[in-house]
């Protein structure tokens, strides 16, 4: 601990002078009421520091103490089902404590000290073990077991370890190395600003379901992928990110609610507990944690919350889950970047970003992956990292949206057109890609059917040809087209609002297996080489549109997951109708 | 005893720096003392060792180095309330301009308050009547919420915001109600035709009025906003009402910020709006909202208009960003003679789902509400080209599309200043243009609905 005296405040920057030895980062306590701090910059014995909380009455003279450590989470049992702020202070326990507004200097642990968790040993007494070892688990809620792993840097012998009923502060276990022995608890620490170590990291092999149709059939994401939303305001990027949290098929979920509405998150705590996850049968909130640091909290902590969740994540991936991580929306925390980097005085970048906005975006992004985590098990996890971005006036050349699309590999672009006319979600399928299509096939291939991948390229073609034949019908009218453009036309329609649209607020809509995916686009394109064929064959162009099955279609959406049964009268149905069109020489 | 101060270095713009000064802190409420004697406010924007820098609320004019004295008084910024707020009309910064006595306040209550916890936010989800069809039917306004008229130039955004204040009301209840009213810079008409408003509704008695006028002291609207919410949040939490705020014109807020920050030499962010307009309008946008076992509420409409009818503007942006939704004018409806002229394609309340459907409004509102975009996105999309085809390329499904958006911007956009429809009117409107269209048209409907609302008669098959 050394003491030092404020010499400035300028908003959430102030400057300390008299600190001994102060590191780059690390966290010190400001004034009476002892706000959090993180320093930035050094110069001479003057100590620029970001505070994470309002500095309204602050003035020189004020005492600085810094603790010589990082700022750090806490991890252990306890995380998941918790709200946190930025510099993960549990909000709940703040409410409980201290009332309906975040008051300053308000200083609550992470992790509960006083409740108790059945701890069950898992090695043994005389083990060696190395870090990332599962020394025991925890029933952490009804769906996942939570395990307590040797703290990175600690290997040795295992001196001694018992089961039973722990607060996160007793010790579990006892590790003898060199230099003497070292007691584990349940709580173990880690600075957010450094990414936790895994024994290799591997390229992504599988997707990660969504149930959101237009994702999982065109723009797949794989797990450990990384992928960002930009779009305008309005356009349902924070709609998305929230059903991607409630359907995607991830053990783990981390919300960010970064700079965003309260509330929106507000939404998520009272929605969550309510939803029943569809792969577990819980409630959602057993494996979600969230972090909220609303756009009316102060700035500072906004810029380290995504590094709290990350941390968090990479915490559960490192017990081999397989974790989602959603920000949003990082652009609040670029601009939460910018603020402190022009109190600070650097020379700005593009639009006042900072020079380095780039390089910290890749930083973040990078902690994302598939990786074999460090432990004898040699368990894989994976982060899948999603974040929205929200480009001033929907313009995408913007920053950092141009930063983030060099680092991620999927693409979801918004588009408020969409939204006007409340198609969502408002993904645009001819800006939007995935590079993880190539190996996604191969899963579609060999879990879902054969001609997955082949149906979806030829639904894509006809997508894009609607793109140009509309150019047409604006030019010229749409008599100028022929029969089979027209039947293109139609489909193209059928697929936007039969299969791209969806409703995330209807029971039956929400999520989508992969099975129902393909049944759904298989109907469609059914509909389609019939309506060809019978074209073909002289059938009426009115006829063929007017087929009664259409409307079969339409509704199709709606079958429920144990009803699929369904779509095999629906195809039989297509083929029958469209059969009928006589046939001409 | 406050300490004193002559020792004023520099004037620039409305910033004073200040030299040999002990013990000031960051954001602490100053009172400046003109050569002739007059008072004005100002606060504590940077602190560096002795040496402060001040932004004056007032304006500088007639102010000096050498006789100019500042008073540093050891607080924020404070507004007094309690219950005698109601009915009364104050400066922008929390003086009564009305004649009447001075409030004796229960407490004094900083005006920058506290970020509120949002595991204590209560989700919005009472539906607000507003009597106006494009908003209560496509748009609804949710208790709690936080929904800004985008406006421009020349369009009739008071008259609109007044109706909403006028007629809000929650359906069913009747509960304490009061309107808080904030005005940033605006003409004297403006602020004027509000005031009769409320007094003719006799709603005045159930109002707080905080005005700063276009020529007022630019910076005075900085605190404003704050001060219109701060007695939002003290009738609200305290007094356990239902508080509609309404600020106007946010733009000119935004400017006095821009003005702060050039003369403090910040590195501007777009369009010269410094980097962190963003976070200071969330810090007012924010305070709207409901707390979880509190019976009050605070709804929030703040009013803006686009410069050259711009929504990708920093501010109408950045607004966006933060509020649930928008309500946006067009000048084409205007123009045509359409009240109110609300373009509802690009207008949005986040809320909706929330607010309306069954127990709330009705079952089919969400439905019928979804069809009736869709319809009148296509038929927008209709007119476009039949403005290039001209009508004879139109199919005759087109056609159908094209008369049912006249008729809707006919009949269930466009309504009176003093009409106030009920929920029930507006949905019968709705599903009575519907019939406009063919039944195989209607994919956002379920077939019992329409049979249970349009009946069989109407619409081609």
């Amino acid at each position: 601990m050394s003491e030092g005296v404020v010499v400035k405040v300028a908003g959430p920057l102030v400057v300390a002078r008299g600190l001994q030895d102060p590191k780059m980062y690390d966290l010190v306590k400001v004034g009476t009421e002892r706000l959090m701090g993180e320093i930035i910059e050094l110069r001479g014995d003057r100590a620029s520091i970001q505070v994470y909380e309002e500095t309204a009455g602050m003035g020189p003279g004020d005492e600085v103490v810094s603790t010589g450590e990082p700022l750090s989470v806490e991890l252990g049992p306890g995380l998941l089902g918790s709200i946190y702020d930025g510099v993960q202070r549990p909000l709940d326990v703040i409410r409980k404590k201290h009332g309906n507004y975040i008051a300053r200097g308000v200083e609550e642990p992470g992790l509960d000290r006083e409740k108790s968790w059945d701890f069950l040993a898992v090695a043994q007494e005389g083990d060696q073990v190395q870090p990332g070892d599962v020394l025991g688990t925890v029933q952490e809620t009804s769906v996942i077991l939570h395990k307590l792993m040797v703290p990175p840097g600690i290997a040795g012998r295992l001196a001694g370890i018992s089961s039973g009923s722990f607060n996160v502060e007793q010790p579990v276990a006892v590790i003898e190395r060199e230099g003497g022995q070292v007691e584990v608890t349940m709580l173990q620490r880690w600075p957010v600003r450094q990414s936790r170590v895994v024994a290799t990291k591997l390229a992504p092999a599988e997707p990660l379901i969504t149930g959101q149709r237009i994702i999982d059939t065109f723009f797949p994401i794989a797990r450990g992928g990384t992928a960002c939303v930009p779009g305008p305001f309005g356009s349902g990027k924070t709609v998305l990110q929230h059903a991607i949290a409630k359907w995607a098929n991830a053990e783990i979920v981390v919300f960010v609610g970064c700079g965003e509405r309260g509330n929106e998150m507000t939404d998520v705590l009272l929605e969550f507990p309510e939803i029943t996850d569809p792969y577990t049968g819980r409630p959602l909130m057993e494996r979600t944690l969230l972090i909220a640091n609303t756009s009316n909290m102060p700035v500072a902590a906004r810029e380290a919350s995504i590094y709290t969740g990350i941390t968090l994540a990479e915490y559960y991936r490192d017990m081999g889950y397989n974790v989602a991580l959603q920000a949003d929306s990082t652009s609040r925390w670029a601009e939460a970047l910018r603020e402190i980097s022009g109190r600070l005085e650097e020379m700005p970048g593009e639009e006042g970003y900072p020079a380095y906005l780039g390089t910290r975006l890749a930083a973040f992004y990078e902690r994302a992956g598939r990786a074999v985590c460090l432990g004898a098990e040699r368990r894989q996890g994976s982060i899948t990292a999603v974040g929205s971005v929200s480009p001033p006036g929907g313009d995408l050349s913007e920053p950092v949206t141009q930063a983030t699309l060099r680092i991620v590999k999927v693409f979801w672009g918004l588009e408020d057109k969409l939204a006007f006319a409340r198609h969502f979600p408002a993904i645009n399928w001819l800006i939007s890609y995935s590079l993880y299509r190539d190996k996604m096939e191969e899963f579609l291939r060999a879990e879902v059917d054969e001609e997955f991948p082949a149906l979806m390229e030829e639904a894509m073609a006809i997508l894009q040809r609607e793109a140009e034949l509309q150019e047409i019908v604006r030019l010229v009218g749409i008599e100028a087209l022929s029969f089979q453009e027209r039947l293109i036309l139609e489909t193209a329609k059928s697929l936007r609002e039969d299969f791209l649209q969806q409703n995330a607020f209807d029971e039956a809509d929400a999520f989508t297996s992969m099975r129902k995916q393909f049944l759904m686009l298989t109907a469609i394109m059914t509909l389609h080489r019939s309506s060809v064929q019978a074209l073909e064959r002289g059938g009426d162009i009115k006829d063929v549109l007017q087929a009664p099955v259409r409307a079969d279609i339409a509704t199709c959406k709606f079958i429920r997951e144990e009803d699929l049964v369904q779509f095999d009268a629906i195809i039989a149905r297509t083929r029958e109708q469209l059969a009928v069109a006589p046939a001409a020489g | 005893m406050l300490k004193e101060y002559l020792s004023i270095k520099e004037i620039v713009g409305p910033l004073l720096l200040v030299e040999g000064v002990e013990g000031a802190k960051y954001g602490e409420l100053v009172e400046v003392e003109f050569p002739d004697g007059s008072l004005g406010l100002g606060n504590v924007l940077e602190v560096e060792e002795d040496k402060v820098l001040l932004q004056s609320f007032e304006s500088t004019r007639g102010m000096n180095t050498t006789q100019t004295r500042v008073r540093f008084t050891g607080k924020g910024i404070e507004l007094g309330v309690s219950r005698d707020l109601l009915g009364r009309t104050f400066d922008g910064l929390g003086r009564p301009i009305d004649g009447g006595p001075r409030i004796l306040p229960d407490k004094r209550l900083d005006i920058y308050g506290n970020p509120i916890n949002p595991y204590a936010r209560d989700y919005p989800t009472d539906f607000i009547q507003t009597g106006i069809s494009s908003i209560d039917g496509l748009n609804p306004l949710v208790r709690g919420q936080k929904l800004p008229i985008f406006s421009a130039s020349g369009l009739p955004h008071s008259r609109i915001a007044a109706q909403i204040a006028r007629q809000a009301g929650v359906l069913g209840r009747q509960e304490e109600f009061a309107v808080v009213f904030g005005a940033m810079g605006i003409t004297f008409e403006e602020a004027d035709y509000f005031i009769e408003d409320f007094r003719n509704t006799a709603a005045i008695e159930r109002s707080v009025l905080f005005i700063n006028l276009a020529d007022d002291p630019a910076i005075e609207r900085i605190a404003t906003p704050r001060m219109a919410l701060t007695a939002a949040e003290y009738l609200a939490y305290e007094l356990n009402m239902h508080v509609l705020v309404i600020l106007t014109d946010m733009t000119y807020y935004c400017e006095a910020l821009r003005e702060i920050s050039a003369a403090r030499k910040e590195v501007p962010g777009r369009r010269g709006y410094p980097g962190y307009l963003y976070t200071d309008l969330a810090t007012i946008y924010e305070r709207a909202g409901r707390i979880k076992e509190a019976s009050g509420s605070i709804t929030q409409i703040p009013v803006l208009s686009m410069p050259d009818d711009d929504k990708t503007h920093p501010i109408p942006d950045l607004t966006g960003y933060i509020t649930e939704g928008q309500i946006i004018l067009s000048r084409e409806l205007h123009r045509r003679g359409i009240y109110p002229p609300i373009d509802v394609l690009p207008s949005l309340s986040r809320l909706k789902e929330k607010g309306i459907g069954e127990g709330k409004t009705r079952e089919d509102h969400s439905a019928l509400s979804n069809q009736l975009f869709s319809a009148y996105a296509r038929g927008k999309e209709v007119k476009e080209l039949q403005v290039i085809l001209g009508e004879a390329a139109l199919t005759p499904e087109d056609r159908l599309y094209s008369s049912f958006t006249d008729e809707f911007e006919d009949r269930f956009i466009r309504q009176g200043e003093h009409e106030d429809r009920s929920i029930e009117e507006t949905l019968g409107i709705g599903w009575d243009l519907l019939k406009i269209l063919p039944r195989s048209e209607l994919k956002r409907v379920k077939e019992e609905q329409i049979a249970r609302y349009m009946g069989t008669e109407g619409g081609p098959a």
